[in-house]
């Protein structure tokens, strides 16, 4: 069963209506807010734990167990609660149209999960390239401190808590927790080992919480209808409603707020008018954005859209940014340019990611031509699982599973590619 | 380039970052005040970029060693540290907008702007063209961000006829190009449409 719109959390997705603080409060935004605060942060945290709310911004970590990690009574330092708007995925666009079109979802989710950790203040640390986003986002924290619903205590709850917003400027790692920590603390944003971890040592040596954008602007309205609402849509552990983002080759690429666990060919035939030419020319789907390994059209027919259904297919849910290919699709060069991506996005720290995204991109770049030997696609497998799981971030698993996902899937594809560029090359016997 | 002096609205911005961050941890508005140097200097000469006097100057303001604010300045893509022409054409080129067509994008950005590839300038000055990656837009691809304004759902011929509106001094609206809302789908969205009671 579709979700209804009465059941849909971001009514503004589309940027309708006005994302200014009356409008937003018609849209019921800002609604005793005061009140769910005043119920305790036992409560706030216990509510979110039973919605089954998991982090949207990739992982899918259980968000409450990750807020009951704050320390409970401060030891001096003050906490922090830093929402990651540095959205880079490529494929996903979801928290860019939170920002601009319903921006007070996210700072009155900002505002309740901060008293929910004990956090004195937030930072939103938004992408650069989200520069006009970035103004409306400003713009809206001046509305709600303007309205006393930041600073002291904000919106009536007894709590002080300021927000602020913090551009970026350009380096895909920065979505990564502690590189972004790093970065909003005016460094080059290179990842830290873990532990500790910022719950225990984040911004500027505090305990700190990173949440995704969509992940914090959910809460309001999870709490003001009840965690068992929230948990009624989508499978077990994976429950909720989710923001999708369709792009590539369907004919109509959009973003839609649709329920967790809903059919992969449903979602893209109901929501983005299916794919071009048909379903029978669907040729791939990266499902979760571009560091989640491929999925071919055989699997493609029934999967279902959830954290758990994808990883059965060695693939993710990632941040839902579904990115459609058709049989058109140069495969082999839609990896490779993601390849280039990762090369390109590595902040350097580790050898093998410094060294293995170059190697990976050059190789690949080789395989679009099909200028190598068929014996290198076990050569390039067997290196990104050196890759794999060496590094101090997931920037590098990113990079590689693509690739992985590739060979695993579609490896006569590469062969055939290397046996026509040996037929071109190899020089035609006499007659 | 002698020393680097914020203006006026320059300092009028500074003054507005600078409260944000706790006390002692001033060094967290780097990049802010990087972004009110480079938008000085396009006000200034018409090229949005960070010269390194810039940089000493930011140095100085935030009490940090000049090689903090050297690295910070290389390491984010979005600081230009070399001047670039009166419009920066920055060409999504991953895999999203490049299965939608980037590289007709691309096409019409050198036949238009008369530029010869990645990298370049024109010989006017006007454009300088960079290929950047995924900007964050995906459903609305291929993306040409013209300095940090998104132009989305191009073709070879609307990107053409936006860059010789730039050329005429015009700035057409940003976002879609073909008069989608948002990220909706073409046509009009399927829901949310209160069609449902």
């Amino acid at each position: 069963m579709a979700l209804s719109d009465k059941d849909r959390i971001f009514t503004n997705l589309y940027g309708q209506e006005s994302w200014t603080l009356p409008a937003a409060r018609a849209r019921g935004d800002w609604d005793g807010t005061a009140g769910l605060i005043q119920q305790g942060r036992d409560w706030l945290v216990q509510q979110v734990k039973d919605s089954g709310l998991r982090g949207r911004g990739g992982a899918g970590f259980p968000t409450g167990l990750k807020w009951s990690f704050m320390p409970k009574v401060s030891d001096g330092r003050p906490s922090y609660l830093v929402v990651n708007a540095d959205e880079s995925e490529p494929g996903t666009c979801k928290d860019r149209d939170i920002i601009r079109h319903d921006p007070h979802k996210l700072i009155e989710g900002c505002l309740i999960a901060g008293a929910a950790m004990g956090a004195v203040a937030g930072y939103i640390y938004i992408r650069g390239e989200y520069a006009n986003e970035a103004i409306i986002l400003e713009s809206a924290v001046a509305e709600a401190y303007a309205a006393g619903l930041l600073g002291k205590n904000a919106a009536g709850s007894g709590h002080d808590y300021d927000l602020y917003v913090h551009r970026g400027a350009g380096a895909y790692i920065c979505g990564e927790e502690t590189a972004l920590i790093e970065s909003l603390e005016g460094k080059k944003g290179m990842p830290r080992l873990k532990p500790p971890f910022p719950a225990a040592v984040g911004l500027y040596g505090c305990p700190t919480t990173v949440n995704n954008v969509e992940t914090i602007a959910v809460v309001p309205t999870i709490l003001r209808r009840g965690a068992a609402w929230f948990a009624g849509f989508g499978r077990p552990k994976n429950q909720g409603t989710k923001i999708f983002c369709i792009s590539g080759h369907v004919n109509k690429p959009c973003n839609v707020e649709a329920e967790m666990s809903i059919p992969l060919r449903e979602l893209i035939d109901t929501y983005a008018g299916g794919v071009r030419g048909g379903w029978d020319n669907l040729l791939a789907v990266i499902p979760g954005g571009s560091s989640t390994p491929m999925i071919p059209k055989s699997v493609c027919d029934d999967v279902l859209m959830d954290f758990d259904a994808l990883r059965d297919h060695k693939t993710g849910l990632g941040t839902a940014g579904v990115i459609v290919m058709d049989k058109s699709t140069d495969l082999i060069r839609a990896i490779a340019r993601l390849s280039q991506f990762y090369k390109h996005e590595s902040c350097g720290q580790c050898t093998p990611c410094r060294e293995g995204m170059g190697w990976v991109k050059r190789v690949m770049d080789r395989m679009v031509e099909g200028r190598a030997e068929v014996a290198e696609i076990d050569v390039l497998e067997q290196v990104t699982r050196q890759i794999e799981g060496h590094t101090i971030c997931a920037l590098a698993d990113g990079g590689v599973w693509p690739v992985q996902g590739l060979i695993r899937h579609f490896r006569p594809m590469m062969e055939a590619r290397i046996a026509a560029y040996k037929g071109r090359s190899m020089p035609l016997a006499a007659e | 380039m002698t020393a680097f002096v914020f203006d006026a609205e320059s300092e009028q911005k500074i003054a507005a970052i600078l409260p944000r961050y706790p006390a002692g941890k001033q060094a967290s508005a780097v990049i802010p005040l990087l972004y009110v140097v480079q938008k000085q200097m396009g006000r200034a000469t018409g090229s949005t970029w960070v010269p390194r006097e810039a940089m000493d100057a930011v140095a100085e303001r935030l009490g940090m060693a000049p090689i903090r604010v050297y690295e910070v300045a290389t390491f984010y893509l979005m600081f230009n540290t070399t001047p670039v022409g009166r419009f920066h054409l920055q060409i999504c080129g991953t895999t999203p907008c490049w299965l939608r067509g980037s590289d007709e994008v691309l096409r019409a950005c050198r036949d238009a702007g008369g530029l010869k590839g990645y990298g370049d300038t024109s010989a006017d000055g006007h454009f300088t063209l960079t290929e950047v990656e995924c900007l964050g837009a995906c459903v609305n691809a291929p993306i040409l961000c013209v300095d940090e304004d998104f132009y989305e759902d191009l073709d070879y011929a609307r990107t053409v006829a936006l860059i010789e509106s730039l050329k005429r001094g015009e700035r057409p609206a940003h976002g879609s190009t073909i008069g989608r809302q948002t990220s909706a789908p073409e046509g009009g969205p399927m829901v949310l449409t209160g069609a449902e009671t």
